[in-house]
């Protein structure tokens, strides 16, 4: 039996419209050969939290550029918990300011990057840490 | 361009023993890489000639400035008589916060006022909405009542000061609100200048601030066009926005082509629904462009736009007024072009993406601040960012003379290319049965997320160089002081929206919002009855909601 592709998710959560770095990534991944879902922008954490499950997938990776990470970002992890989903792992990305790194690691975000981060390394840790279920 | 036989012969003789020469040298000497190319991936080439302009006409394709095809720009005496507008791009927190940023700048000699304002109100919620948790006040400045608004704009002279406000799916509401505060503090609506930017398509293209779908959202537009043309005439109810369509990612020419045919969508669609003549309100077209890093092809993308537009509306319009054909445009320099890696780099950045704005002919600029890939500049950088455009106007002398690159045989060149495939992509959106056809196929939104992430792909391959990126990188930290939002301000301004709704005679707010309803269904124009609505402290979502209700709501494709 061929083995089941890792299955990503990238999602938008608030209001920010600024999609460059989540398209870009979200090409990239399907280049990478991973399943790919977008949910395009303007998400609320619930309706993340809902296409996660109901889409199966493995990771999420969320980005945001507008500052609302602080609050938003804990509550996709928070909302996945709740639904017996905390097999789902939850990464970051955008303008996340260093000093907001330990608030998002104690809630439960597993990976953060940052403006600079290579696309190369962000599959490379997927592909080290994600074991698809 | 060539004036004999003679000179074009040994014009091409003497090229020709240069060719040879390269080639000889190149042997001992190999170049550093095999293409050369702008940020864009346009081909540039080694060496430009007389030969690669000889078919240009001087008169017809070049000409002087104020006249067709406006090339070398709108105005006979360019910068000598009034530099370009200095206008920063400025918003925080609460009303008051941005208030006082705006005495500051106007203190230290900006010209213009331009209005950053925060998601919530981007996008039509007010502060108390679930929608807006963890945003308010973080992107720029939160407004939900006329009563903010009067605080935002607290010892301005609307009557003196020109005011851009970045806003669009809810500019009939900001807007106003601009016109109520003017009424209340007794100016005149004729008295009032600024700019609404007002432009949705792109924001289906690019910028993702979208509240109903395509087609209503472009007859709000209309309704702004069709007011201010009757009763605000100093006010652009459009800024035709390249700048996002940039930032998201497109080349230089995707930039220029797709916001010169969301341009022709606006103008057929006031034509049609308004049944307006094209002198009537053309004048009052303007437009906002980036000035990305690549110093020459921006300058020449800047040339270029200005010489399509007033073809556009010669020929595609039949407009008679020559102000019609002006292509009158802000820019702002490339955030999507700052790193956040050594951003003291940036300032340098920003003064090469200033000067080819400059050299482009813009009539308004914004220099972007070393630490807006961070966050929202602090009073330093926003400084900083500004003397250097005085820099620009004051001390290097670029301003002395109109157009100084024209008749370069490099730029004359690079601008018709950059002309020509813009009308490539102009025809194929036009074949495609417009630009709101175009949209709802997605082919504006994948191109340009083709173009990102290609220009990703060469970063990573070193193919494209950013200092401090992916190349000349140090482990030494620059940290740089940032501006940080205080989380309370959300609170603080919850309980202003509150008390507002509390005071407020609700009966007559809720009047006006089925004026708003009413007109909305009957497609009636709806500014009067939002300028009634915000006197009546109707709040920002209260209104937008009624679009929401009437026109339905837009949701993001996520498209890749």
């Amino acid at each position: 039996m061929p083995e089941r592709k890792i299955r990503v998710m990238v999602a938008k959560p608030g209001l920010d419209g600024h999609d460059r770095g989540a398209r870009v990534l979200a090409r990239c991944f399907r280049d990478a050969g991973f399943e790919v879902v977008y949910t395009g922008c303007h998400q609320t954490p619930e309706q993340i939290a809902a296409a996660a499950i109901q889409e199966d997938v493995d990771l999420v990776g969320l980005s945001c550029l507008s500052g609302a990470h602080r609050l938003l970002f804990p509550r996709v992890v928070e909302l996945l918990r709740e639904k017996g989903a905390s097999d789902i792992t939850v990464i970051g990305g955008g303008i996340i300011p260093e000093q907001d790194f330990s608030l998002l690691y104690d809630s439960g975000i597993k990976a953060i990057f940052t403006p600079g981060a290579s696309l190369d390394s962000i599959v490379e840790w997927i592909k080290t840490n994600i074991k698809p279920h | 361009m060539y004036f004999s036989k003679e000179m074009q012969e040994a014009s091409l003789k003497l090229t020709k023993k240069w060719t040879d020469e390269v080639k000889k040298a190149l042997k001992n000497n190999p170049d550093q890489k095999e293409h050369f190319s702008t940020v864009s991936d346009t081909n540039i080439k080694r060496l430009y000639t007389p030969e690669d302009i000889k078919d240009i006409n001087f008169a017809e394709d070049i000409g002087v400035p104020g006249e067709f095809p406006y090339l070398r720009g709108n105005q006979v005496t360019g910068y000598r008589g009034r530099h370009w507008t200095f206008r920063m791009f400025s918003g925080m927190g609460s009303a008051q916060d941005t208030n006082h940023r705006w005495h500051m700048l106007l203190r230290e000699g900006q010209t213009g006022l331009s209005t950053a304002f925060d998601f919530p109100t981007l996008m039509g919620y007010d502060s108390d909405s679930p929608k807006a948790l963890g945003e308010v006040g973080k992107c720029g400045v939160a407004i939900d009542t006329l009563e903010d608004f009067l605080a935002l704009m607290e010892g301005i002279p609307l009557d003196e000061v020109t005011t851009s406000m970045t806003i669009n799916p809810p500019a009939t509401v900001l807007w106003a609100m601009y016109c109520a505060a003017a009424d209340i503090r007794g100016v005149p609506l004729t008295k009032i200048g600024g700019t609404i930017q007002n432009d949705m398509l792109k924001e289906f293209i690019a910028q993702k601030t979208f509240m109903c779908p395509p087609e209503p959202s472009v007859k709000l537009i209309s309704d702004t066009v069709e007011f201010g043309t009757k009763f605000v005439p100093r006010w652009n109810t459009v800024s035709i926005s390249g700048y996002h369509i940039r930032e998201a990612g497109s080349t230089a020419v995707q930039e220029l082509a797709f916001t010169i045919r969301d341009g022709i969508e606006y103008v057929e669609d006031v034509v049609r629904r308004k049944k307006l003549s094209v002198d009537d309100f053309a004048p009052r077209r303007s437009f906002f462009f980036n000035s990305h890093i690549d110093f020459f092809e921006e300058i020449c993308k800047l040339r270029a736009a200005r010489r399509m537009w007033a073809k556009i509306m010669r020929d595609r319009f039949h407009a008679k007024n020559p102000r019609s054909l002006w292509m009158r445009f802000h820019t702002q320099t490339a955030g999507s072009s700052l790193a956040a890696q050594q951003p003291y780099n940036n300032v340098v950045r920003t003064t090469v993406e200033g000067l080819a704005a400059v050299l482009g002919g813009t009539q308004s600029l914004h220099t972007n601040s070393l630490d807006e890939v961070f966050c929202l500049p602090s009073e330093h950088a926003a400084e900083i960012a500004l003397r250097t455009q005085q820099i620009l106007a004051e001390e290097t002398g670029v301003s002395n003379t109109i157009d100084p690159l024209a008749g370069s045989y490099f730029i004359e060149t690079l601008t018709n290319e950059i002309e020509e495939a813009a009308w490539d992509y102009i025809h194929k959106i036009d074949d495609m049965g417009g630009m709101i056809a175009a949209i709802e196929k997605g082919f504006p939104q994948m191109e340009i997320a083709e173009s990102a992430y290609k220009f990703q792909r060469q970063l990573e391959t070193s193919e494209k160089i950013m200092v401090g990126v992916n190349k000349y990188s140090t482990n030494n930290q620059h940290s740089i002081p940032l501006l940080e939002i205080d989380e309370k301000i959300g609170g603080e301004q919850i309980k202003r929206l509150k008390d507002v709704r509390r005071k407020r005679d609700s009966r007559a707010a809720k009047k006006s919002l089925d004026n708003i309803k009413n007109a909305c269904k009957k497609g009636e124009n709806v500014m009067p009855h939002c300028i009634d609505a915000v006197k009546n402290l109707a709040t920002l979502q209260e209104i937008c909601d009624i679009y929401r209700e009437v026109y339905g709501e837009y949701r993001d494709p996520g498209l890749y």
